[in-house]
């Protein structure tokens, strides 16, 4: 993006305007495209997906009316909170309770700085990127402790509380995640990690090595942890703590806790098809066109992040929320020793080959193919026991 | 140390199970009834006889007895019924149900003799005011009706007096309590 408008200044276009004005004006251009054109469509579209998804893991329809198959649902939704009152407790404080949601929306929205889109499309590329986004995510904790807190509410309190513990806990395992693939590319950059991997199933880091693949699993686990996703969404457990950190937001506030809540969800998806699944990573060769290129490389990035949203909205139609005793000890028995023995795991791997080894890649690929026919077998017996009547159309 | 894998291993296991479970029924038909537009019948079509919806009042039949006014529990139900000075036959001259007061008990239709008032299987009474709830049936004073001879070929009132008794006939049908207990052993062994 920086050559980019190196280039704009270069060519005179914006005439005779200091650099750095046009490097603001530019940057604030971008974001606003970002947020208006990107994060918001697609956090209204996630959520009326995940509620089709449930619908139907429930032998429901889910919304339907709103524009086509209900897909405007999130902008109804979105209008109506726009439209209510914002309601301030009297006893809470003020400043704190206002501030609190915006927080936690930047919170999320600066992970897009570094997130790419494609080869080409990404704000900035950072070098430190990964670290970047571990840090800029844990503003999202002080933002839910914030509005725990300043809601002066006992079920906010406890929610606040309980996210902190929980993001706290789970920056470690997530951490800990992250580092075997810091080792291998040696870099922190988001595009840097992406282009040490490949196209190919087998060049993706995820099936590197059994470590990576293990490390693969505690980071989903550990990101469906810190964006509080069920079945580790104590913080907002509705059976007892009414809506948690949100029980006193009203309007815009809540909707933008919303916002934050799917967004970080696409978030994650993100990072996982960075860190494991090789991002962008589409076969070359075929086209000379860069915009087509850009928008294929966009299309597989999208696609491989969505899969795990849709994976997160499948757990959470799945499995029931977990006590807290039982949320500490999944992180602190099983996930950060696993982070440990990952992190060796893989120096280990790369002393004993230290430009890689193929075939642990293909045995891994191959074992994953044969473990989705295994569940897919599952699935076709579970059809075949009930003999309910199918129905494959999404459209209702 | 055993403890501890078999808990991991457990753990994935009844994921493994809960995931299928969930992923066969994404791909099942919805068992959700779209309401009202996406049916082939309206619902009302597939009512029972005996469902209780709104109120109906069928004026051809109505003797102007006031069983139902009186038998009413929360009086949703007013008729005035003056004698014409003239004829000195009885008029009906309002006959108002409150559809908001109606708590659909049923006692009205129980007690008509003719059937002339009777539930409906209508049960989409929404409306924007209290006082459109308010069913008047009489729109100009009509007269009462009056047993007459020969009205059971009369092709104008014979259908609607049969309407009358179909609806009273669910009631008075009386229970033949040897077959009822037959039934019952019956449904019991």
């Amino acid at each position: 993006m920086q050559s980019f408008i190196d280039g704009l200044i270069a060519s005179g276009i914006v005439g005779g305007l200091p650099a750095e004005i046009v490097y603001a004006a530019l940057m604030f251009l971008f974001a606003s495209v970002v947020v208006f054109g990107f994060v918001l469509p697609l956090v209204t579209v996630t959520i009326w997906l995940e509620r089709r998804v449930w619908s139907r893991i429930q032998s429901r329809v889910g919304p339907n009316r709103v524009g086509p198959q209900g897909v405007l649902q999130g902008l109804a939704d979105g209008v109506k909170n726009l439209m209510k009152e914002d309601v301030v407790p009297d006893a809470a404080d003020r400043p704190l309770f206002l501030f609190a949601p915006y927080l936690l929306v930047w919170g999320f929205l600066a992970t897009f700085v570094v997130i790419p889109f494609s080869s080409a499309l990404v704000i900035a590329d950072l070098n430190v990127g990964i670290l970047y986004v571990v840090a800029i995510v844990a503003l999202s904790a002080v933002g839910v402790l914030m509005a725990g807190w300043a809601s002066n509410n006992k079920w906010s309190l406890l929610g606040g509380i309980r996210s902190a513990a929980q993001v706290v806990s789970y920056e470690i395992p997530a951490g800990l995640a992250l580092l075997p693939i810091v080792l291998l590319t040696g870099t922190l950059s988001t595009q840097g990690i992406i282009r040490a991997q490949g196209w190919a199933p087998w060049d993706w880091f995820i099936f590197y090595s059994p470590f990576t693949f293990l490390a693969a699993i505690a980071f989903y686990i550990s990101a469906l942890a810190e964006t509080n996703r069920t079945p580790f969404d104590i913080p907002e457990a509705e059976s007892e703590l009414v809506a948690g950190f949100a029980t006193e937001y009203s309007g815009f506030r809540f909707a933008l806790f919303f916002l934050a809540e799917w967004g970080s969800l696409y978030v994650t998806g993100a990072l996982m098809a960075i860190l494991f699944l090789g991002g962008w990573q589409i076969p070359t060769g075929w086209t000379e066109n860069a915009v087509l290129l850009n928008v294929a490389q966009f299309t597989v990035f999208f696609l491989k992040a969505y899969f795990w949203v849709f994976l997160a909205m499948w757990i959470r139609a799945t499995l029931p929320r977990i006590r807290v005793d039982q949320m500490m000890s999944l992180c602190w028995k099983y996930l950060v020793p696993l982070g440990f023995v990952n992190l060796v795991g893989v120096a280990v791997w790369m002393v004993i080959w230290p430009d890689g080894t193929r075939l642990p890649s293909f045995v891994m690929f191959a074992g994953a193919l044969a473990f989705s026919a295994l569940f897919l077998r599952r699935v076709v017996y579970h059809l075949q026991r009930a003999k309910p009547e199918l129905y494959f159309n999404p459209a209702v | 140390m055993w403890q501890y894998l078999k808990h991991a291993r457990d753990a994935a296991a009844t994921i493994f199970e809960g995931m299928s479970v969930t992923m066969s029924h994404f791909v099942r038909k919805p068992y959700t009834i779209q309401y009202p537009d996406r049916l082939p019948v309206r619902v009302q079509d597939t009512l029972p006889l005996r469902y209780r919806g709104i109120l109906e009042v069928d004026l051809e039949i109505c003797t102007g007895c006031l069983a139902c006014e009186r038998a009413c529990p929360i009086d949703c139900i007013v008729i005035d019924a003056p004698k014409d000075k003239a004829t000195r036959a009885m008029l009906l001259s309002r006959f108002d149900i409150d559809i908001a007061k109606c708590m659909y008990c049923g006692l009205c239709s129980e007690v008509c003799p003719t059937g002339s008032i009777h539930h409906t299987t209508e049960f989409e009474g929404a409306d924007y005011s209290l006082e459109s709830m308010i069913r008047r049936f009489v729109k100009d004073p009509v007269l009462a009706y009056k047993a007459k001879k020969g009205e059971e070929t009369d092709p104008l009132i014979a259908p609607i007096l049969d309407r009358g008794m179909g609806f009273l006939a669910e009631f008075a049908e009386p229970v033949d309590l040897k077959k009822y207990k037959k039934e019952q052993e019956e449904a019991a062994g």
